[in-house]
């Protein structure tokens, strides 16, 4: 009996682009404020998808669901072929080390120092490991963001722009493959921003990461997106690289860019 | 007939709204007991957090027990000072010791310690989970794959729970030493002569009952204290809220609980 192989496996120039996260028909609420109604989104791997939109239209909300940290009303989210709101909580778990989270506020846990900041998610899923390995993965994830003389200072110790990058470095250390950025430029200084956006790339490229950006900084839009989403009335309004978007008639699309 | 007056009566009461206040209090209730249902269900289930409970235990027992032992000495010596007047009146003045043995440890040490610990505790626990929940800290533990209601919250009550019962037990010895002085600073009576009298009268009916119910005393605070963390709403004001109201309704709940214990110790005849 012969099997029937799909032409995208034999023939690489068809071959179709490995899509990560797959979300569709998704709907949330909270009370009677529709925050996402039918909202569908793929993104490929290794593209870099900035989300745009305006306060309070739910861009936030797409990346909590996304996480597992938001139940939607309906609809599937897909990443790595697993659908999110229907995994149990250990496999949703082990999902969730694939998955990378940049916090806006960072999110660093006060009460230890950068050093346990960085090694508390590593303990936890790498149970075997010596301190010796522990030691030099926090060194190379500091030393990635180039705050390694940090490693001993606790986070109320350093400035908005360290503590994004320190953040940024544990978001990293458990080498997610995909990685979820809410605002992460918005309060800082335009020279620490166009820092951290570098240091997004940088990393992207060295692990070869894909990511969603939240985002109302245009230079750092235009400088890190692959991929521009416009989010509006709940809905993927429109998709495009930046280009086409900045270039767009349409209203709705231009009182983004001007 | 039956059936249609049971359909208005039904008709009836589902129509009926309750005050928005009762509604609250039910939800509240409500939440609570599932927070209670998850503590047993997820919390005392490996993977544990071995090194996080003793650090717990460290800073909820350790670091109350000057608190506790300062106010309990001031308790014992009052209640002596207090006591000693009336039983002159009444020619038992020699009872001073047996009396004041046998308030603090069924009674007065056990709640006055878990009241001490709820002011302490219950509002550090309530501030500090508020604080990480409001700042996202909470959400940064459950994104990297860590269960924080396991780290945070299930480590704080048994650590609390482990706790409050030895600290009473402290606070009792140190309470009645309290006492022995208050009694010598108007007569003579010795160390042994004290202690003998006031252990004489004490029988394990006395202790164990005190001593169990602490463990529901300190469950409590742990347990009200996580939950309103858990549950504090976005901003500083909601943290000082949850901690706020994290002593107020573990402070309830204590004397909820001693109702109980005394009601129960009597049916089993313990009083």
């Amino acid at each position: 009996m012969k099997t029937k192989v799909a032409a995208s496996e034999t023939d690489p120039k068809k071959a179709q682009p490995k899509q990560i996260i797959v979300i569709k028909n998704l709907c949330k609420s909270f009370g009677d404020n529709v925050i996402l109604n039918d909202f569908n989104l793929s993104i490929e791997k290794g593209k870099n998808v900035v989300v745009l939109g305006k306060s309070g239209s739910g861009k936030s909300v797409l990346i909590k669901c996304i996480i597992g940290l938001l139940k939607p009303d309906s609809g599937s989210i897909e990443v790595f072929g697993q659908n999110v709101p229907a995994l149990e909580e250990e496999a949703l778990d082990e999902l969730r080390t694939k998955i990378g989270f940049l916090f806006q506020g960072n999110a660093l846990y006060d009460s230890m120092t950068i050093r346990e900041n960085l090694e508390f998610p590593v303990r936890r899923h790498w149970l075997d490991i010596s301190q010796e390995e522990l030691d030099k993965m926090v060194i190379e994830a500091l030393d990635n963001v180039d705050l390694e003389k940090t490693i001993d200072m606790m986070p109320s110790e350093l400035s908005g722009g360290m503590l994004k990058r320190v953040a940024l470095a544990r978001t990293m250390i458990l080498k997610p493959e995909v990685i979820l950025f809410d605002e992460p430029t918005t309060g800082l200084d335009p020279v620490t921003s166009r820092e951290i956006e570098n240091l997004i790339l940088a990393l992207q490229k060295k692990y070869k990461t894909s990511s969603i950006i939240i985002s109302h900084d245009m230079t750092c839009v235009k400088n890190v997106s692959d991929e521009v989403v416009l989010l509006l009335d709940g809905k993927c309004y429109t998709q495009g690289t930046y280009e086409e978007l900045v270039s767009s008639t349409d209203e709705n699309i231009k009182q983004f860019f001007q | 007939m039956l059936n249609m007056a049971r359909k208005r009566v039904r008709a009836y009461f589902c129509q009926m709204t309750l005050p928005v206040s009762v509604q609250n209090f039910l939800d509240e209730t409500g939440s609570i007991a599932k927070f209670v249902g998850r503590f047993f269900s997820l919390g005392l289930k490996p993977r544990y957090e071995n090194k996080e409970l003793l650090n717990q235990c460290y800073i909820i027992g350790y670091t109350s027990f000057p608190l506790v032992g300062l106010t309990s000495f001031i308790m014992g010596f009052v209640l002596t000072m207090q006591l000693r007047p009336s039983l002159i009146d009444y020619g038992v003045q020699s009872q001073l010791p047996v009396m004041v043995g046998l308030a603090i440890v069924r009674e007065i040490g056990p709640v006055i310690t878990a009241l001490i610990f709820a002011g302490k505790v219950g509002s550090s626990i309530g501030a500090e989970l508020g604080s990480m929940k409001v700042t996202e800290q909470i959400d940064a533990m459950e994104v990297s794959g860590i269960k924080p209601f396991k780290y945070l919250a299930a480590t704080r009550v048994l650590a609390a729970t482990l706790m409050l019962p030895i600290l009473t037990i402290l606070g009792d010895a140190i309470s009645l030493f309290g006492a022995y002085l208050g009694v010598n600073i108007r007569s003579v009576t010795s160390f042994e002569l004290f202690f003998q009298q006031v252990f004489s009268s004490l029988t394990y009916s006395d202790v164990l009952p005190a001593v169990i119910k602490t463990l529901f005393f300190g469950f409590a605070v742990g347990i009200v204290g996580c939950y309103k963390g858990f549950n504090s709403s976005k901003g500083t004001q909601g943290v000082g809220v949850s901690a706020n109201s994290a002593v107020v309704l573990s402070s309830v709940l204590i004397f909820v609980i001693d109702l109980l214990a005394v009601q129960i110790t009597e049916i089993l005849g313990l009083n």
